[in-house]
């Protein structure tokens, strides 16, 4: 059963990436980006990472992805397709790269686990309960600094709003 | 229960997709989207191991990349807006300079 929803989610979720990359219609490309983060969403949900499924869907394919669908409209998406792709030469250069790129990473990902089946986990493990015990504990300073990374994040789009209105 | 591997190899296709998307496209706004498809990538390989080990820090870790693409998408698209406003373009071969 799970290696069916993986093989189905795993073909989804390399479909749309390939939409995201290759559509002309920005406003496609984000909705398939939103559909994308759902199916990666899917697989946190086989990696026993219930928390992480939920604020990947709240956060990355709820918010992230609503502000990009503004910003989308707001800048012409007609204009836009026509942006243009890279040069012949680029495009063999970029294919060729990630090409050899692929070849080097996929014999070390699929060694890396080596057909076997991952230990059984505790309950609770990826639930909300050890996610906060963690995160106030252990990486209680990292939660602290990536609190102030959104606060100055936040106060630098305010201000990147307000030079427009001036 | 799939092998760990398989997520792996999923993980570094799905980043090499981002990768032509950030190489090959000349719109900022798809740019963004696929660097977006590279931060998902990396944090499916966090997932993965953190069920492989099994340890919980992988997925805090994948918690900490969410939250900095979400200040990186709210800067991001503020300044793609922005240049859009002033040059009515999103299109990076024509924002190459960076003094105007």
């Amino acid at each position: 059963m799970a290696e069916a929803i993986f093989w189905f989610n795993a073909f989804i979720a390399v479909l749309t990436a390939a939409v995201v990359v290759l559509h002309r219609n920005p406003v496609v490309e984000a909705l398939a980006l939103a559909l994308h983060l759902c199916s990666i969403a899917v697989f946190f949900v086989l990696l026993e990472a219930p928390f992480a499924a939920v604020i990947q869907v709240i956060l990355y394919a709820g918010a992230i992805m609503v502000l990009f669908l503004f910003v989308v409209m707001l800048l012409d998406p007609g204009g836009e397709g026509k942006a243009g792709r890279a040069g012949k030469i680029q495009l063999a250069a970029t294919l060729l790269g990630a090409g050899a790129f692929l070849a080097a990473l996929l014999p070390v990902a699929l060694a890396a686990g080596a057909g076997e089946l991952p230990p059984p986990v505790h309950p609770g493990f990826g639930g909300v309960r050890t996610f906060g015990q963690l995160l106030f504990t252990e990486y209680l300073f990292p939660f602290e600094a990536a609190s102030v990374l959104l606060l100055s994040a936040m106060i630098g789009a305010l201000y990147l709003a307000k030079r427009e209105l001036d | 229960m799939v092998p760990t591997g398989h997520f792996l190899a999923l993980s570094a296709v799905l980043f090499t997709m981002g990768v032509i998307g950030v190489l090959t496209r000349r719109s900022a706004l798809v740019i963004f989207m696929s660097i977006e498809l590279m931060l998902n990538a990396a944090n499916l390989a966090f997932v993965t191991m953190a069920r492989g080990g099994p340890a919980m820090e992988g997925q805090v870790f994948a918690f900490f990349v969410m939250a900095v693409a979400a200040a990186e998408a709210a800067v991001g698209l503020g300044i793609i807006v922005a240049i859009f406003r002033r040059r009515k373009t999103t299109d990076v071969d024509q924002v190459a300079q960076m003094k105007w």
